[in-house]
């Protein structure tokens, strides 16, 4: 196993000192709760709502996410009963350049990104956190269960949250060493269940103690994602295929699909063995949908973009374990940076993994770092693996 | 604490809560016809009356509405929808750009939703309508031209606009003009009869007295269409039952403030120039929004933009040293959007971004500018370090 010595950082937040605490409040309970936290530790707590919505929707009901009017206020009246100044940012500019363009792009080359990542990376501890540090704050909080642990030398490791059912650490993945230094998560060590996340909530008098979690795409507010990207992207109609090239049915855009989705298919003609088939390739180049049968999803191995790590990059081969979505299990597997490329075998073929996704790796609970899944190789019958160009190359996979 | 945003809100004058407590605790309908709602009643006249004398008009051209918003929004509905039913020719409304929303977006509804041709008059890189300007907007057709507004003196930047000029030219074609009058009152004379005006805005809550109520200075032969249907009980122009307390605290401050407003003018006047002064000063390239001839802008105002920095950010940290004060411009779900009023006069978009609005009013001590001098250099350079996101 490699060490990651991190470059101390003399602003580090560390217990017992007061911090200049920038709380990001979403309107939520968690993030509510969080900033709550920080206050009663102490810490000198300011409160902030981004606006990540040009044209921020007036009270929509029943979809949930960051961006309406009714979460901003929400997120103010959490901030009044914690007692700490509040104010909202329009960082939707830069959001609608970094997370949501990034969202459609990634979608049109035929890839399955996650934008929660990119907000974390781009806007809450980029723009927010740069933002913040410049204006004197020493640190970011937000409601994301994971734990950040300081060594002796300062330098910061992140780990999963001390319950793993809640574990968030995935989508915090993407922060480096610097951007850790500056983060907070006050509920991390929070060995408790939602229900009492609630209750410590409604204990210190907030109204978001009741409020329905958010599970959508903030930016799609009535979470139908592929009629956003029809809006953003048009629809082309194009090939649905098998393995061997013979069309099954058409689609109207291949960036509606994503690897290992079964359902919505709509094939007229039924598998040759009455399996269910899934989806095994996009390639928005010539738009064809590729499907197959379930052990087609089968990956033996992956090469991943991007590498963004939590410390310095580790140097020759290491045994990790990896997480390949949100709320994914971890699987073990042998990494090695080679170049700007890390390349990722699996003990164990793992099934329905699409380019774009993030793969974080772990060592035990500290978060290693993460990169983004360009290619992934099949675990083909016979042992050599068939390689799989996510949405770059026009060839279909070879049989 | 600094308070520095009495452009926004000015605390009641003791005399003003005075009036007003008493009248809570009296019992009776102004539209009663008993011994109680006669005493109501005559408060309201009286307050009325001392309203009137505090504005140079008659009594019967005071509307009491609920405040600057309601009367912004019936004058220039009501008075398009008017003068429209009057002749249907007239749809074309003229307006400046650098109006407060409640009469910008009451233009903007007109055009969306009752086929208003609106006009925007240029204003100059101080965001003054010239009345050239008005003459050259009326003149290409005067016949169908429903009314103008263009506010007395501006809430942001604190320009002051040439208003009797302005009506002197739309009284030249027979077009009404009306004036948002809420920044003015109680720092600029303010004489409806002298000015010309077919209807003046103004409001309690600027001038010392309490929120809620405001009032329509309406000439007598305007009958601007109704926004709210009911009792008719202000000219049948205005419906619902008059609020008392707030209609008698609402004379008082009217009253102090007109008796007041040339001393207020002097004193706080003299203040504004220390703290234009001392912000000059510890950041030389801070750009002085408006007039920067004492004579043409608000005494009360200070409005400047940074170069290089977020409005926000300054405000962040000013609010955290106790200086409180404004980005300028009013917001939606507490998101600041770069003013449309500086907009307007010129300024490129990424110095919209960076302006702060210091107000100054009754309460208002030399301790307030020393506490600005103190901290708006440092303040600005660490927003300056933050940047524009």
């Amino acid at each position: 196993m490699t060490d990651f010595p991190g470059a101390p950082d003399p602003s580090a937040p560390r217990d017992g000192r007061p911090l200049r605490v920038l709380a990001a409040m979403s309107g939520g309970v968690d993030s509510a709760v969080a900033a709550a936290r920080a206050a009663e530790a102490g810490h000198e707590v300011t409160g902030v709502h981004l606006a990540l919505s040009a044209n921020p929707q007036s009270f929509r009901t029943g979809a949930r996410g960051c961006c309406t009017i009714e979460d901003s206020r929400d997120a103010r009246r959490a901030a009044d009963v914690i007692g700490i100044p509040f104010y909202v940012w329009d960082l939707a500019e830069r959001f609608r350049e970094d997370v949501v363009e990034d969202f459609v792009a990634e979608y049109a080359a035929g890839r399955t990104p996650n934008p929660c990542l990119r907000c974390n990376e781009k806007i809450k501890f980029a723009a927010l956190l740069d933002k913040a540090l410049a204006l004197g704050f020493d640190a970011v909080c937000t409601g994301h269960y994971a734990t950040v642990v300081t060594r002796d030398d300062g330098t910061r490791e992140l780990h999963r949250a001390s319950d793993l059912a809640k574990d968030q650490s995935y989508v915090l993945g993407v922060l480096d060493d610097r951007q850790l230094a500056h983060a907070m998560f006050p509920l991390g060590d929070t060995l408790t269940t939602k229900d009492e996340i609630r209750a410590e909530a409604e204990r210190c008098g907030l109204a978001v103690a009741k409020k329905p979690d958010s599970h959508d795409i903030c930016f799609i507010a009535d979470g139908d994602t592929q009629g956003f990207l029809a809006k953003r992207l048009g629809t082309a109609e194009g090939d649905i295929v098998d393995e061997d090239g013979t069309k099954l049915g058409t689609h109207e855009g291949a960036y509606g699909f994503t690897i290992g989705q079964r359902k919505g298919l709509r094939l007229g003609v039924p598998a040759a063995d009455g399996k269910p088939r899934y989806v095994l390739d996009i390639s928005p180049v010539n738009n064809t949908v590729t499907v197959g049968p379930a052990g087609a999803l089968d990956i033996a191995s992956l090469s991943a973009i991007k590498p963004r790590w939590c410390g310095t990059p580790p140097t020759g081969p290491g045994r990790y374990t990896a997480q390949l979505r949100a709320h994914g299990s971890e699987t073990p597997v042998a990494a090695e940076l080679v170049g700007d490329v890390l390349e990722v075998r699996f003990d164990a073929p793992v099934r329905g993994v699409a380019p774009g996704q993030a793969i974080v790796l772990y060592d035990g609970t500290r978060v290693v770092g993460s990169a983004t899944i360009a290619h992934t190789e099949r675990a083909a019958a016979g042992g050599h693996g068939v390689r799989r160009p996510g949405g770059l190359s026009v060839g279909r996979p070879a049989a | 604490m600094a308070y520095l945003d009495h452009a926004a809100t000015t605390p009641m004058l003791p005399e003003a809560v005075l009036a007003m407590t008493d009248q809570l605790a009296v019992t009776g309908n102004a539209s009663s016809l008993h011994a109680a709602g006669r005493r109501a009643r005559r408060t309201v006249e009286e307050s009325r009356e001392s309203l009137a004398a505090a504005l140079g008009a008659r009594p019967s051209e005071v509307v009491f509405t609920a405040g600057g918003t309601e009367a912004d929004n019936l004058a220039v509905k009501g008075l398009y929808w008017a003068r429209r039913a009057a002749d249907p020719a007239r749809t074309r409304l003229l307006a400046s750009p650098v109006e407060h929303h409640a009469v910008l977006d009451a233009v903007d509804w007109l055009a969306t939703h009752e086929g208003a041709r609106v006009e925007w008059l240029p204003v100059d890189g101080y965001g003054r309508v010239s009345p050239d300007a008005l003459r050259e907007a009326i003149a290409r057709d005067p016949s169908d031209v429903a009314l103008a507004t263009v506010m007395w003196a501006n809430n942001e930047i604190g320009t002051i606009m040439p208003v009797a000029e302005l009506a002197e030219v739309a009284d030249e074609f027979d077009v009404p003009l009306h004036a948002d009058v809420v920044q003015a009152f109680g720092q600029v004379e303010v004489d409806f009869a002298a000015s010309g005006l077919a209807a003046m805005t103004v409001t309690g809550h600027k001038i010392g007295g309490p929120y809620g109520i405001g009032a329509l200075l309406l000439g007598r032969s305007y009958a601007p269409v109704p926004l709210l249907h009911g009792g008719g009980q202000e000219r049948h122009v205005r419906s619902g039952t008059l609020d008392v307390p707030a209609i008698a605290s609402f004379a008082v401050a009217g009253e102090l403030a007109a008796a007041r407003r040339e001393e207020f003018a002097h004193e706080i006047g003299g203040l504004r120039d220390a703290l234009v002064a001392a912000v000059t000063e510890a950041v030389p390239d801070a750009v002085l929004g408006g007039d920067p001839d004492p004579a043409g802008r608000l005494p009360a105002n200070a409005h400047f933009s940074f170069p290089g920095c977020e409005g926000d950010s300054l405000l962040l940290l000013l609010d955290a040293q106790g200086i409180e004060c404004s980005t300028g411009s009013a917001c939606t779900a507490g998101v600041a959007q770069p003013s449309h009023v500086v907009l307007a006069t010129g300024s490129p978009p990424e110095l919209a971004r960076g302006t702060l609005r210091f107000s100054l009013g009754h309460t208002s001590t030399k301790a307030d500018v020393e506490a600005v001098a103190a901290a708006i250099g440092p303040a600005v350079a660490r927003a300056r370090t933050a940047g524009l996101s």
